[in-house]
């Protein structure tokens, strides 16, 4: 090889080095505005939060606030504070069943849905409306339904000579009258990503266990759903992360009550904070729901692989 | 043959009939917004009313139209901003080789966290700093969910427009501003209008950061409906009308995007 050449292929490697330091410095300079930003008005706040739960600061008592004396005493305080320890038993009711309903429901209109026809592909977005309401409209429309005044469910079963009491005053009731419409409003949810999965089952499959003479039941549930174990547990994981935030239809509907019947813990910590102003014994609370979600995130990115390279 | 034939038709019959009975409830809010209230408590009720503006009139002369104005700027506002901050970040992260699960796991916990763990912090640090009732308070809370979302959806839609392209240009001697404005976002372009659209969704929707948040200058539309709810007594035609618009942007900005909304409801854990 010539001088020259040598030369020009050094001069080459150069150029080539400095042009990828040149796009790291670019990559960085890209990144960095919103990797400060998300700090700012994310992580924080978090800590914040964090602080606040390890003091027993409450607005009406300006001595409460930065009182580290007894850093631990809220999280002591849970366990043996019943409303509190009822919220959590009322948040396990509601997300089992929600959660149980919405994969069962989704999983059946899923199977509806998974049929090659002009009409119901047409279909596929009328499923959808539920869920892309904003969920106080759906509040607002759940409202309408449960109250006998006005709601055609009571008028029609009037009709038939059943006078139902209205469900979401009802201690017996209101839960699951927030679970029917909780699952109204999600099911969509769970149908489309179970739908997503039906897809990618290979036909040979069902078809060569359609040979063997299998059924429509056996088909779904040795084939099908083995196939998809793997989206059902993902859109479960989902709508069990969800099921802790649920405030709107329980703000609205039944405001926690009838007594405490559907006060779930996210609707206890919001009542304590913004309701009887003990914000450092709300942030305690909102830190265990944050350690049960980050846990479950935790689950949803092991399982989907979330973050790595496709 | 026959009997796959009568199968289908039993299918079709059955999602129609179950699509009316998912749909019922929502279009009785949309038919009670055109009612009197005589005619809402009717019993029975008529199958067929003619149809009054009334409500909606009603309505837009109280303070609702500055709140549904509000939800407008702000949602327009905070959409903007997560996606000027947003978008570059989702391209870099997209070209870097190394991942890092911390971040990963972080922008996830920020869109999934129950929303006190952010009211609590905003709202004692709003109170010293005057951002109560501002929509600027309200434009940089949405940040914590809007920002992870950008930053989701964008990265795997940049993952997938090919990097030849943009390297192609660089050799060309095209900087890498440029690069990236005319060669990798007009690639990216229907991913850009799906995310902008669910930011401001999902903007839109938000009840519980405004109802903390706000008073009365800056209250949304989804509070001021349930506001009308608490304080108006029971005027159910006008608030089935509150309630339908507040509802139409959001139905029919989802319906273009229905593709995307799996990815943008999982923040991005799950492809649709």
């Amino acid at each position: 090889m010539s001088i020259a050449a040598q030369a020009t292929a050094t001069k080459l490697l150069i150029r080539q080095a400095s042009l990828s330091r040149q796009r790291r410095f670019f990559l960085a300079f890209c990144l960095a505005p919103a990797l400060a930003v998300l700090m700012v008005v994310s992580l924080l706040p978090m800590t914040y939060l964090l602080l606040t739960s390890f003091t027993p600061l409450n607005l009406t008592n300006p001595a409460t606030e930065w009182n580290f004396q007894h850093p631990l005493l809220n999280y002591a305080l849970l366990p043996g504070d019943a409303r509190f320890v009822n919220s959590l038993w009322v948040q396990a009711k509601l997300s089992f069943w929600t959660v149980l309903l919405q994969l069962l429901i989704g999983f059946g209109f899923a199977l509806l849905l998974n049929l090659k026809s002009g009409l119901v592909q047409a279909a596929r977005t009328v499923f959808l409306i539920p869920m892309v309401l904003p969920p106080i409209v759906v509040a607002i429309i759940w409202k309408v339904l449960y109250t006998p005044d006005i709601s055609p469910v009571h008028w029609a079963l009037r009709a038939l000579g059943w006078d139902v009491p209205a469900l979401i005053t009802n201690p017996g009731w209101a839960l699951t009258a927030i679970i029917i419409a909780d699952t109204w409003e999600w099911f969509p949810l769970t149908m489309l990503m179970l739908l997503a999965g039906l897809q990618t089952v290979p036909e040979e499959l069902v078809d060569s266990a359609r040979v063997d003479g299998a059924g429509f039941w056996q088909t779904t549930l040795h084939v099908l759903l083995p196939y998809i174990r793997g989206t059902l547990m993902v859109a479960g994981l989902f709508r069990l992360i969800d099921s802790i935030k649920a405030f709107p239809l329980i703000y609205l509907l039944t405001d926690g009550g009838p007594g405490s019947v559907t006060e779930v813990t996210n609707y206890y910590a919001f009542q304590q904070a913004f309701n009887f102003s003990y914000l450092g014994f709300s942030s305690a609370i909102t830190v265990v729901l944050v350690a049960a979600t980050m846990l479950l995130s935790w689950f949803v990115v092991r399982l989907t692989g979330w973050g790595a390279v496709e | 043959m026959n009997r796959r034939q009568s199968n289908r038709l039993i299918i079709q019959v059955l999602v129609i009939g179950l699509a009316i009975l998912i749909l019922a409830p929502f279009v009785w809010l949309v038919r009670m917004s055109f009612e009197t209230n005589a005619q809402i408590f009717a019993f029975p009720p008529r199958l067929w009313v003619a149809p009054t503006v009334a409500n909606y009139v009603a309505l837009w002369q109280t303070e609702f139209r500055h709140s549904f104005l509000n939800s407008t700027i702000v949602s327009l506002a905070s959409t903007s901003a997560s996606m000027l901050l947003g978008v570059p970040a989702a391209y870099a992260l997209s070209r870097m080789r190394r991942r890092s699960d911390l971040l990963s796991l972080w922008i996830i916990a920020s869109r999934l966290a129950p929303p006190t763990a952010f009211a609590i912090p905003y709202f004692l640090v709003y109170r010293e700093i005057d951002l109560i009732d501002t929509r600027l308070g309200l434009v940089v809370i949405y940040l914590t969910f809007n920002l992870s979302l950008v930053i989701w959806l964008m990265r795997s839609f940049f993952e997938n427009t090919p990097r030849a392209l943009e390297e192609a240009a660089w050799i060309d001697g095209a900087g890498f501003w440029q690069g990236l404005v005319r060669i990798v976002l007009p690639t990216a372009a229907p991913g850009l209008a799906a995310t902008a659209i669910l930011s401001f969704v999902f903007s839109w929707n938000d009840f519980f950061f405004a109802l903390i948040l706000t008073r009365s200058d800056a209250m949304t539309a989804p509070v001021a409906v349930v506001n009308f709810m608490n304080y108006e007594g029971w005027e159910w035609g006008r608030i089935a009308a509150g309630g339908t618009m507040v509802m139409l942007p959001v139905l029919l900005f989802s319906l273009l995007v229905r593709r995307f909304l799996i990815s943008g409801l999982t923040a991005g854990a799950v492809k649709g």
